[in-house]
């Protein structure tokens, strides 16, 4: 960034007020982490006033240099590039983290690090989690979210500097929660372990996120409000609240990182599985359902098959996903009949569920040859092939007499997988693979063979780790319910654990095959963006931001 | 309040839920099969793919 081309024009809308906010935070950050005493909290709040620093110095430089400069008349993709570039960065570290937990499992006495505590499966499983899902999966959903928002409503992302506090809030929420995990600072509750401050900035961004959001449509060109958006913003809504209500905690101090919870006993249980379920159904489905509405019409040339269907099934899955959650606590202290009726709703939302997943499919009609010919399209089919699957695989295992074998298995684990590798992670793939060249004005990927190798490798590596996780669930389940002639359990729980062994190496190799296929995508995509530009060469026009955090991340 | 037994509330509950649920499936499906939104929707199903350029 050698003497800037000074451009006329004013700067985003915000952008002196997120300077400002960016210094105050920081020092604020500075005096918490000098005055407490809690180590944790310390170094919790030294990475806040680092990120807020470098953020109010680079800010600065845009301003004083006069290259942040706002262009209403045309889409913000710059926040896009980035969310790309951090959505395979997450990526990959997501799914090594995975690989490394299923090597522990796999080969605890090689895998195992006395000395160093912050590399325990008990530390590195929740960063797994988090990495893949809300790492990998948030910068998926709102990279994706600001370009098909953009396009649908022929308007300009709304709030001025406004979208890249969400992209850069979202990477410090991200940096916090990963580094707390592995200092232990964790609440304990599944897929919400960020402690207390963790929690409030994550509210603080997603508010924005969700005013971006609606500020875009707000200004919308276009009358109808296309239904991707719909599920997109049933996404952000629901997110904000499933989050406030299960994170309700008191800290034990306000210089101190541990919290407690607000909610005790069997209905801290319901609302954390509340929440949890509902993760999965607003962030894991109703987010990447509208990347597929999106993303498979596009790429296919096909309008949707049935938008009629698209309404109806995106209003019967949000009424009917938020009270599946019980169906986790299953033959808990939790009263039989909310049991019941966790288990009724889930079973009812495999009609929705598959709503989707034949509209989808569908959208092909008339273009099943690119199934072919195109590795992305095929990505995107096996994506919602996938999805219908665990689908109809989580009402299955809803059922009570199925949970009663299922419930504490590797059955879980492998559902979870098909869902999460097959459905999120390909439909993510595909609809990465279509915006790079869109996103970088290039003609098309690098190489569609690099796509062909990571679609073969990914797949046999979901695969294999599925298929061995049915095997090694169902077997733990009957081990486990296993009674002598005399009434005695007939094997000890270690007997169970040393059964998978094998199980347990197929999962690390299917993992580490699925890493692969995505560390290939990266390479793809960083050749795609350094390649040239066929016709005019390098005279596009000014980026509206800076690039040089964006490649600082990846 | 002496009516306000469990079995009270169970029975709304249950029944309530099941009209309310009832109630707002047969509005979705009316709106979404409504002849008079029919143009709407066949625009709607092709927005991405005429999605160009802001200008």
């Amino acid at each position: 960034m050698s003497a800037p081309p000074l451009k006329s024009g004013a700067p985003p809308e915000g952008s002196a007020t997120l300077l400002i906010f960016c210094v105050i935070g920081a020092f604020l950050a500075i005096v918490g982490a000098g005055v407490s005493s809690d180590p944790i909290f310390r170094l919790q709040f030294e990475t806040i006033a680092i990120a807020g620093v470098i953020a109010a110095f680079v800010l600065n430089g845009k301003l004083a240099g006069g290259t942040l400069v706002d262009q209403p008349d045309r889409y913000s993709d710059n926040v896009i590039k980035a969310g790309v570039i951090a959505t395979m960065f997450w990526a990959a570290a997501g799914l090594l983290a995975g690989v490394v937990v299923a090597a522990q499992l796999a080969w605890p006495r090689i895998f195992y690090f006395p000395e160093l505590g912050f590399l325990n499966f008990g530390r590195l499983r929740p960063l797994h989690t988090s990495a893949v899902i809300f790492a990998f999966g948030g910068n998926a959903l709102i990279a994706t979210s600001f370009w098909v928002v953009q396009r649908t409503c022929k308007a300009r992302l709304g709030l001025g500097i406004t979208p890249w506090f969400v992209f850069w809030g979202y990477q410090l929420f991200i940096v916090l929660a990963a580094t707390g995990y592995l200092m232990g600072a964790t609440q304990g509750k599944e897929y919400a372990e960020p402690q207390w401050y963790t929690d409030l900035w994550l509210t603080i961004v997603w508010v924005a996120y969700l005013l971006v959001f609606l500020a875009t449509i707000w200004k919308r060109k276009e009358p109808h409000i296309y239904v991707a958006n719909w599920f997109y913003l049933a996404f952000i809504v629901t997110i904000a609240l499933l989050h406030l209500v299960n994170n309700a905690g008191v800290p034990v101090g306000l210089l101190n990182h541990r919290s407690y919870g607000v909610f005790a006993g069997v209905q801290d249980a319901l609302t954390q599985w509340w929440y949890g379920h509902n993760a999965v159904g607003f962030f894991l489905t109703a987010g990447f359902l509208a990347m597929m509405y999106y993303f498979v019409p596009k790429r296919v040339e096909r309008p949707v098959y049935s938008y009629r269907l698209s309404i109806v099934h995106f209003w019967a899955l949000i009424f009917i996903y938020i009270w599946a959650g019980p169906h986790h606590l299953h033959y808990t202290a939790l009263p039989q009949w909310a049991q019941t009726l966790g288990m009724t709703f889930s079973i009812m939302l495999w009609m929705p569920s598959w709503g989707g997943m034949i509209n989808g499919l569908m959208t092909l009609s008339g273009a099943w040859d690119k199934l072919r010919t195109d590795p992305v399209v095929r990505m995107m089919v096996v994506a919602i092939a996938f999805y219908g699957m665990a689908t109809f695989e989580g009402p299955v295992m809803s059922i009570r007499a199925v949970n009663a074998l299922s419930h504490y298995t590797d059955w879980t684990i492998g559902h979870v997988h098909s869902g999460a590798l097959g459905w999120n992670g390909f439909i993510t793939f595909g609809a990465i693979y279509c915006m790079v060249p869109w996103l970088w004005k290039k003609p098309a990927m690098y190489s569609n063979k690099l796509i062909e190798w990571h679609f073969w490798i990914a797949t046999t590596g979901i695969l294999l780790y599925i298929a061995a996780m049915w095997v090694s669930g169902i077997m733990e389940g009957l081990m486990w319910r296993e009674y002598t002639p005399q009434g005695f359990l007939a094997y000890s729980f270690i007997e169970t654990v040393s059964a998978k062994h094998i199980e347990n190496i197929i999962r690390t190799i299917g993992g580490l095959m699925f890493l692969t296929g995505a560390l290939i995508m990266i390479f793809n995509i960083w050749k795609t963006i350094t390649m040239p530009t066929p016709e005019t060469a390098g005279t596009q026009s000014a980026d509206d931001m800076p690039a040089a955090p964006a490649h600082a991340i990846a | 309040m002496s009516d306000l037994s469990y079995e009270t509330v169970a029975r709304f509950a249950q029944q309530g839920g099941l009209i309310y649920f009832g109630l707002i499936f047969l509005a979705g499906c009316v709106y979404a099969l409504l002849p008079s939104k029919k143009a709407e929707f066949k625009h709607a199903a092709r927005m991405p793919l005429d999605d160009e350029e802001l200008l």
